[in-house]
């Protein structure tokens, strides 16, 4: 249970990077996240099963593509509407309910369509067994993080991000055009959406509706992290990763999902700006 | 040189005594300030009822649809953008289903008590969260429905996934209709009323400014939950009217299309009028309902309504239109 338990912390992190690192720097929240993630998906199937592109190509096509696609979305409609909050959340959510239902509608349903894994088999730790795949994610996730922390912290364009996660105006003054930088950013959060579906799903299959799950998990890990704050969503996604895993194994799998509510108000009710939040974000959010 | 022209509105001379003075002086400003209420009022009673009994249905839910809309302008008026309008929808109709179901109370009855309870309930869910703003509070009203959906068909609460069937209809369909319609422009006039008024000021100054106003010794958390309870009334009392107007209450109704209906009316109506919202859901549900064949892809037609409206058309239909009534346009050289 404690690897099944770190397994889905894992999950939930990765899930969470993207939509973390969208809003942590541009301040746009993504609502239409979990429908970049099904995309992701599907076209990586597409990729795979239609046009016969091997494995590794076509998920490394998917996740530019994804990227591509998340900063044209910034380019063409967010940029127009950026920080109207109302606007912005129902131009997202619009977006994602056009992806999601659409692909409802073509019909992509069924157990069909599902990835293949990276390593087939699985091994024996303390007792569990474990899909490689799964070791794998963990793998990933270090990875990722240990080259996001490496991105902002020093390489030019990241510490842009950083500077206009802090403060847009000085740093527009210092020759860093912000809409630029929301773009990639909200390029980036997307391609990492699309690594992360590529990364989740061959343990499952792809479904239209994982999309709004994943929103709201990568909702609640970031809410109750602290939007913006990398280690606070590692953190989060931890504690409720393994909150729904006990559930899961004690309860019944169908209150996983009530775990993330429970934890978000209170984390909501006792500390506003989430676990590892700053003082502008308790701010900006009560 | 070129000449350069600019667009010049004035607010006309019968907007500004009827609107200002207060003193109505003929009838002609009289019956321009009752010709934009009156005639949709009359117009829809009238088509309300003559249409065949199908379309009268579509009656009753576009008149579901738009007390929704407009209860979702209101909130946002109030600075609370929720996604969620299913949640209020959803606690409104399985109160008054179960009312109905278990303790065989009346139509008359379950109702009230349904408007009531639901939108209490509905404000204490979301009292922990109260505090929040913007982004934050919609995330929550977004994830919420879709909690309590799950909940129901964990806990097997309620009738569980089949939902409580049998629930007693109303009278006839001309009761139901005139019901309808009186409760949807008693919440669109109450509401612009409510606004109008000094309290509904409070409301509409914690969206313009939540700090100044908490500056200003308000108790800005008291009013939002105030708010919350007045818009959350609106909805649960269409949920509980759907319930015994479908006799059936179930899953559905946490459905996203209840959360996402009312928004893209507001959108294409116009955020912020409250009557905008209405004339979106007169446009988007019979239109809606011509669509029906394409299943789900109505969905996405209503997602294209909202990324279009909110990006090209921010203004919305009713904005645009009070306008043309009330301004005159005219070109003016700049000099």
């Amino acid at each position: 249970m404690l690897i099944y338990g770190l397994i889905n912390s894992t999950v939930l992190a990765l899930m969470a990077l993207g939509f973390n690192l969208t809003f942590g720097i541009s301040g746009v929240a993504n609502f239409a996240y979990g429908a970049i993630y099904v995309v992701a998906g599907f076209l990586t199937w597409t990729f795979i099963n239609q046009l016969g592109i091997p494995y590794a190509l076509s998920a490394a096509l998917t996740i530019v593509l994804i990227g591509i696609f998340g900063a044209l979305i910034y380019r063409f409609i967010i940029k127009r509407i950026r920080g109207l909050i109302i606007s912005e959340v129902i131009a997202t959510f619009g977006i994602s309910i056009i992806i999601l239902e659409f692909l409802r509608y073509v019909g992509f349903i069924g157990f069909a369509y599902s990835l293949p894994v990276f390593i087939n088999g699985s091994v024996e730790i303390f007792g569990a067994f474990v899909d490689i795949q799964r070791l794998l994610i963990i793998g990933f996730v270090i990875f990722l993080i240990a080259v996001l922390y490496l991105f902002t912290h020093y390489t030019k364009m990241g510490l842009a991000f950083r500077g206009i996660a802090q403060e847009e105006h000085t740093s527009l003054s210092l020759g860093i055009n912000p809409d630029r930088i929301a773009g990639w950013s909200m390029g980036m959060g997307s391609a990492l959406g699309a690594f992360a579906a590529i990364v989740i799903l061959p343990l499952g299959t792809i479904t239209v509706d994982s999309g709004y799950d994943v929103l709201i998990n990568a909702l609640s890990v970031c809410i109750v992290g602290g939007l913006g704050s990398t280690f606070g969503v590692i953190m989060a996604s931890f504690i409720i990763g393994y909150a729904q895993t006990i559930t899961a194994t004690y309860v019944s799998s169908h209150w996983t999902m009530i775990v993330s509510l429970i934890a978000i108000l209170i984390i909501l009710a006792i500390k506003p700006s989430g676990l590892l939040g700053h003082q502008k974000e308790l701010e900006e959010r009560v | 040189m070129k000449e350069n022209y600019r667009k010049e509105r004035i607010a006309r001379g019968i907007k500004a005594r009827s609107d200002d003075i207060y003193a109505l002086t003929s009838y002609k400003e009289i019956w321009y300030l009752l010709f934009p209420r009156l005639v949709p009022i009359v117009g829809i009673a009238i088509i309300a009822y003559f249409l065949p009994p199908y379309w009268k249905k579509v009656v009753i839910t576009t008149c579901i649809f738009a007390m929704l809309s407009v209860s979702w302008d209101f909130l946002s008026s109030c600075g609370l953008l929720s996604l969620g309008q299913a949640l209020f929808f959803g606690i409104g109709s399985y109160t008054a289903g179960s009312l109905n179901h278990f303790f065989h109370l009346p139509v008359y009855v379950t109702i009230p008590v349904a408007t009531v309870v639901g939108g209490f309930l509905s404000t204490i869910i979301l009292l922990p969260v109260i505090r929040l703003r913007g982004i934050y509070f919609a995330m929550v009203t977004l994830i919420l429905p879709l909690m309590l959906m799950r909940l129901i068909e964990a806990t097997k609460m309620l009738g569980g996934t089949e939902g409580l069937t049998g629930l007693s209809p109303f009278p006839n369909v001309w009761v139901e209709i005139t019901f309808i319609l009186a409760a949807m422009w008693a919440a669109l006039f109450g509401l612009r009323r409510l606004i109008a008024s000094d309290y509904g000021l409070i409301f509409v100054s914690i969206k313009d400014n939540d700090r100044a106003t908490m500056a200003s010794g308000i108790n800005i958390y008291a009013f939002k939950a105030q708010a919350l309870f007045i818009g959350s009334s609106i909805c649960a009392f269409c949920g509980a009217f759907m319930t015994h107007s479908y006799q059936f209450t179930g899953m559905p109704v946490f459905a996203m299309e209840f959360s996402i209906l009312p928004i893209a009316a507001a959108a294409i109506g116009g955020i912020g009028t409250l009557a905008g919202p209405l004339v979106g859901a007169c446009i988007l549900v019979p239109l809606s309902e011509l669509l029906r064949e394409f299943g789900t892809l109505r969905i996405v037609f209503y997602g294209f309504i909202l990324v279009i409206c909110v990006v090209a058309l921010p203004e919305g239909i009713f904005h645009y239109a009070s306008r043309k009534y009330n301004e005159m346009e005219r070109q003016v050289r700049i000099e």
